[in-house]
């Protein structure tokens, strides 16, 4: 500018332009131009003579993580799974031929784990993110993103959730300082106080229950039912005594949850007052030529009955004898039984006519007490072949119970069980079951679903009936199924009564089935080493 | 005979980060595994072929050159890249037996021999017109009427602009904070009439700062004043020396030709974004210059709906030549001939300190008052939070720069706060008034490798480069602005503490710098 300017102070210059040059004339007598000229010699200079701020306190920096780096493939291939996650939020479409990533983050990350490698920071947003919309990822992504994940979430409150589980990333004290656990005990937060019940308890049961009583009778009581149920893994019969007391209690949850941990435990005195209840009901029946089941159900529940943890009042529907009945078998230990039946095993027990039409009810609480016993002989007794179709079967028509029984049978009896049943009775009721079958898939299994799939394309139905055992199948094939598979995808000429368009369907659903599973084995190969 | 060696591929990030918009990236990646290709292949001359199963019974003929990148598909989308070529690129970069290396088939080999011969004649013509003027217009005598009509209405528009800025100030700018206060859209409507539409945009610009929060009165007045300086500067452009006069008629929105002797350099592709400008979409791509030390930003425009068609992969390095624009700093450029096969790697820029880098913005503005922020590598340090928003401090020294409001909320924060994980990383991006705006970042340590007990941070220097950074340009004084938060008391520390340890933290910096160079350092794009 060529004109001079006598500087005036910029809070000076703006108070002058909001109230405008016509109300509060400038010092000098350029007006409005004037004060623009000013404005912009200031705001130039301002900038152009701009300095560092002073820093803020710099936050910890993150834990060193030592695990190895992901190679190049695998990291890649984690980039591509997250992106393909945040580009199909919200949208839903016909699948087409190409695989579902989202569905294979899980695996990628169990697999990920396994070889112990460490998450590429660039992506860490990327996987909180996901870990955040999806719940179920949350224990394989926080594990993956390590202790630089942890120290990311600290930072940013949408991702308070990966905190939430881990004690405000502190770690837990350790046996050899007794002060310092009490004093996590007395003085931490619920969820950092269940995970140090849990930790002392791994290392010594008796000193747990001695912290865990040192509080009992002062914790809320649906505090009480959270430290009650974390006993549930490693109980035994140290617990009996602690347990027997929280029969007294005043919570009837409380007093619920002791009696139902009591009576897995066969040897526990609860269990023996159940079985003793339980035999003056069943009993063998020695009227008629065969041998039978002969059931009195109990006819009162007494105060003792309710203090070993039999509800009294039945839900709406049900008759009380039988619901007490049923709760008396279910707590009642499953040894109890060959003894009374003259040396029967479970399946020649669970085959003897019952009487009175007492079967189902009787059943169902053998069901009941075999899973919460994990008696994988019983199981199998009440699962019968799997031929028999599930209405004539012996325990119970509940596919939500059969596949508790499948849970405790070992891995390969239990894939091999329904391989059996979707042989002999195809996919329709196979969904539920499948999913407790370990993955992936062994042969027979595998064998099963896919000839079980191709029957029902040639039986002409379409494939979205069987969208759910595909998704499955897709992740829980064997990979190495992929080249078997390949004569699949094509498309045959369509029968006469097919539904129409049906076999172009069914092609391409089978090309994704096939290309999901190479890409599970590209993704496997991948994450591991070359020996 | 083309070599037989293939040619290093891209990062599944660098092909992702070439769609046009989020729909074509799910798109794409649905289709970027092996499943619906057939007869693909790739070549060592960058070339990737394939052919891709749709829902019709013909397949889709994809075919990529690398070098460029340009593509061709069959398909009917308008999108550019379409998905076809990018589930392509994606199947390419994961490195998948689907694509072998082999032979162009016919197919393929047409379309790409075709664009390899036009791109060879494009780049001689424009190297015959480098030295001859004479490809100019037919009629240059009616060229410069044309130029001189255009000048006249702009001088129009200036005048015109003036008297309302006038007539703003002389009744205050509380009124620009009335509801319905229409002043904006109609200048900027009468500037767009003169053809001055870099004055238009500025009036925009204009209009949605009374609505952009506490002190607005302040920010109104510097921009209105900062409108009258570029007025006043088209009025008396006759008076000006030259780089500042094209400058100002770059600003005004003359744009230049670019015809100046092409650079050719390495150039580092740093960033890669799109903004959307009224009904088009503006690309913005960053370039640094391996051997000339210089950035260069390559501007490109695509009408509505369609994405510009250079787009350039964050991270490779390509051979070739640019030619910058007159005015501005000379930062912007056009791309001219690309030679060979971009390199999918590059090391960052060296790089400097927080006080460098105000300072080199101090330096442009002294070339361009009107510029908003200069580009710039951070090196060592470490984003930090600090109140509302986030710092980025030098590891081994005092001084920070705020990161700019509008990277508060890109996502791309939160990658460059993972990459660092509290330890220092280099930064790429554009340093100004309002603070600093992050574009790319490289860790410190080998490619992605942060947990590694890489120190070299720690011996750095913070020492400001010759010339001391502060107050150069216009200023006098050191004025710390509200945008920089409490640091004028740190201020002055730092610059007399910069004095004093400058020489040695200088070569301090420079053995760290040689021995990192070798070190393959990951990009990390941040917008």
């Amino acid at each position: 500018m060529p004109r001079t300017i006598t500087p005036a102070p910029w809070e000076e210059l703006v108070t002058t332009a909001l109230l405008g040059t016509d109300r509060r004339p400038t010092a000098g007598d350029g007006g409005a131009a004037g004060l623009l000229d000013a404005a912009a010699l200031h705001t130039v200079r301002r900038r152009a003579g701009l300095r560092p701020a002073a820093p803020a306190a710099r936050p910890e920096p993150a834990p060193v993580d030592r695990r190895p780096p992901l190679p190049p493939a695998a990291r890649r291939r984690l980039a591509q799974l997250l992106a393909d996650r945040s580009a199909s939020a919200g949208s839903v479409g016909r699948r087409g031929t190409a695989p579902d990533l989202t569905e294979l983050i899980p695996q990628w990350l169990a697999t990920a784990n396994q070889q112990g490698f460490r998450a590429p920071a660039a992506l860490l947003p990327a996987l909180l993110d996901a870990a955040r919309a999806r719940t179920d990822l949350r224990p394989q992504a926080l594990t993956f993103a390590g202790p630089r994940g942890l120290w990311l979430a600290g930072l940013n409150p949408e991702w308070k959730f990966a905190l939430r589980g881990s004690s405000g990333g502190s770690s837990l004290p350790g046996p050899t300082e007794p002060e310092a656990v009490t004093r996590l005990w007395e003085e931490g937060l619920f969820a950092e106080r269940v995970a140090l019940l849990g930790a002392v308890r791994a290392h010594d049961p008796v000193a747990a229950l001695a912290l865990l009583a040192t509080t009992w009778t002062t914790e809320r009581a649906e505090d009480r039912l959270m430290f009650l149920d974390s006993l549930r893994t490693g109980l035994s019969s140290v617990d009996e005594p602690f347990l027997e007391q929280a029969l007294s209690d005043r919570s009837r949850n409380v007093r619920s949850t002791a009696a139902e941990l009591l009576s897995a435990l066969p040897e526990s005195a609860l269990a023996g007052r159940m079985a003793s209840r339980a035999l003056s009901c069943v009993s063998p029946d020695l009227t008629g030529d065969e041998a039978s089941v002969a059931v009195e159900a109990p006819h009162e529940c007494d105060a003792a009955m309710e203090r070993d943890g039999v509800v009294a009042a039945p839900p709406s529907g049900r008759g009380e004898r039988s619901w007490w009945l049923g709760q008396l078998v279910e707590a009642t230990p499953l040894a109890t039984w060959p003894a009374r039946f003259g040396g029967r095993s479970a399946r020649e027990i669970v085959g003897l006519p019952v009487a009175d039409g007492w079967a189902e009810e009787l059943h169902a609480a053998w069901c009941r007490a075999t899973v919460r016993q994990r008696d994988p002989e019983w199981a199998r007794a009440l699962l019968g072949a799997p031929s028999l179709p599930p209405s004539n079967g012996p325990g119970t028509a509940s596919l939500a119970e059969r596949s508790k029984l499948l849970g405790i049978l070992p891995s390969a009896e239990r894939a091999g069980w329904v391989a059996d049943f979707i042989a002999a009775h195809g996919l329709s009721e196979a969904f539920q079951l499948l999913g407790v079958c370990p993955t992936p898939w062994a042969g027979p299994l595998g064998r099963a679903v896919v000839d079980a799939l191709d029957i029902a394309r040639d039986a002409g139905s379409y494939p979205w009936s069987f969208s759910g055992v595909m998704g499955l199948a897709e992740r829980c094939l064997n990979p190495a199924e992929a080249d078997r598979l390949e004569v699949l995808t094509t498309t045959p000429d369509e029968p006469e009564d097919a539904s129409p368009g049906a076999n172009g369907y069914w092609s391409e659903a089978f090309q994704r089935l096939v290309s999901t599973l190479r890409l599970r084995a590209a993704m496997d190969s991948e994450l591991t080493p070359a020996v | 005979m083309r070599t037989a060696a293939p040619v290093a591929r891209w990062t599944v990030e660098q092909v992702l980060a070439l769609a046009p918009d989020d729909a074509s990236r799910k798109a794409g990646s649905k289709l970027g595994s092996a499943g619906p290709w057939s007869g693909g292949g790739c070549d060592g001359s960058g070339a990737v072929w394939g052919q891709c199963k749709g829902s019709g019974s013909k397949p889709y003929v994809t075919v990529i050159d690398i070098t460029g990148p340009a593509y061709k598909c069959s398909c009917p989308s308008r999108k550019f890249p379409c998905k076809h070529a990018l589930g392509l690129l994606l199947v390419w970069a994961s490195g998948e037996s689907a694509l072998p290396a082999g032979e162009v088939p016919d197919w393929a080999g047409e379309w790409l021999a075709d664009r390899r011969r036009r791109s060879v004649e494009q780049a001689e013509k424009r190297a015959g017109t480098d030295g001859a003027p004479s490809a100019g217009p037919a009629d240059p005598e009616a060229a410069r009427r044309r130029a001189e009509r255009r000048a006249e209405r702009i001088t129009g528009g200036a005048k015109e602009l003036e008297e309302r800025l006038a007539d703003l100030l002389r009744g205050g700018l509380a009124a620009a904070d009335q509801p319905g206060y229409g002043l904006w859209e109609e200048t900027a409507a009468r500037m767009v009439d003169a053809q001055a539409p870099g004055l238009a945009a500025r009036v925009r610009e204009l209009g949605s700062i009374p609505s952009s929060g506490p002190g607005w009165p302040a920010r109104l007045l510097e921009e209105c004043a900062l409108l009258h300086l570029l007025d006043s500067a088209w009025l008396g452009i006759d008076r000006l020396p030259e780089p500042l006069a094209a400058t100002v008629r770059t600003r005004v929105g003359l744009t230049a030709p670019a015809e100046s002797p092409p650079v050719r350099d390495r150039w580092l592709v740093l960033a890669q974004y799109d903004t959307p400008d009224g009904k088009i979409v503006a690309r913005r791509i960053w370039l640094y210059g391996r051997e000339t030390g210089r950035t260069a930003l390559l501007l490109s425009f695509g009408a509505a709906g369609r994405s510009p068609g250079l787009a350039l992969p964050v991270g490779v390095t390509i051979d070739a030549e640019i030619t910058p624009h007159p005015g501005s700093g000379r930062l912007r450029a056009e791309l001219g001939r690309q030679f060979g096969v971009p390199s999918p790697t590059g090391t960052p820029p060296p790089g400097g300190t927080a006080a460098e880098a105000i300072g080199g913005y101090g330096d442009a503005l002294r070339e361009d008052p009107w510029l908003d922020a200069w580009p710039v590598t951070l090196r060592d340090v470490m984003p930090v939070p600090s109140g509302d928003g986030w710092q980025l401090v030098d590891a081994a020294g005092d001084a920070a720069l705020p990161v700019a409001p509008a990277a508060l909320s890109r996502p791309g924060l939160w990658k460059l706060v993972a990459l660092s994980g509290g330890s220092p990383v280099t930064v790429f991006g554009e340093c100004g008034h309002r603070g600093f705006e992050p574009f790319a970042a490289w860790s410190t340590g080998s490619d992605d490798d942060p947990g590694s007990d890489d120190d070299s941070g720690a011996g750095g220097g913070t020492g400001a480069g010759a010339g001391g950074g502060t107050g150069a340009g216009g200023g006098t004084e050191g004025e710390v602005g509200a945008d920089f938060g409490d640091g004028a008391e740190a201020g002055d520390g730092t610059a007399a503490a910069a004095g004093t340890r400058g020489v040695a933290a200088a070569a301090a910096r420079s053995d760290t710098g040689s021995g990192r160079a070798g070190a393959a350092s990951g990009i990390v794009p941040l917008i």
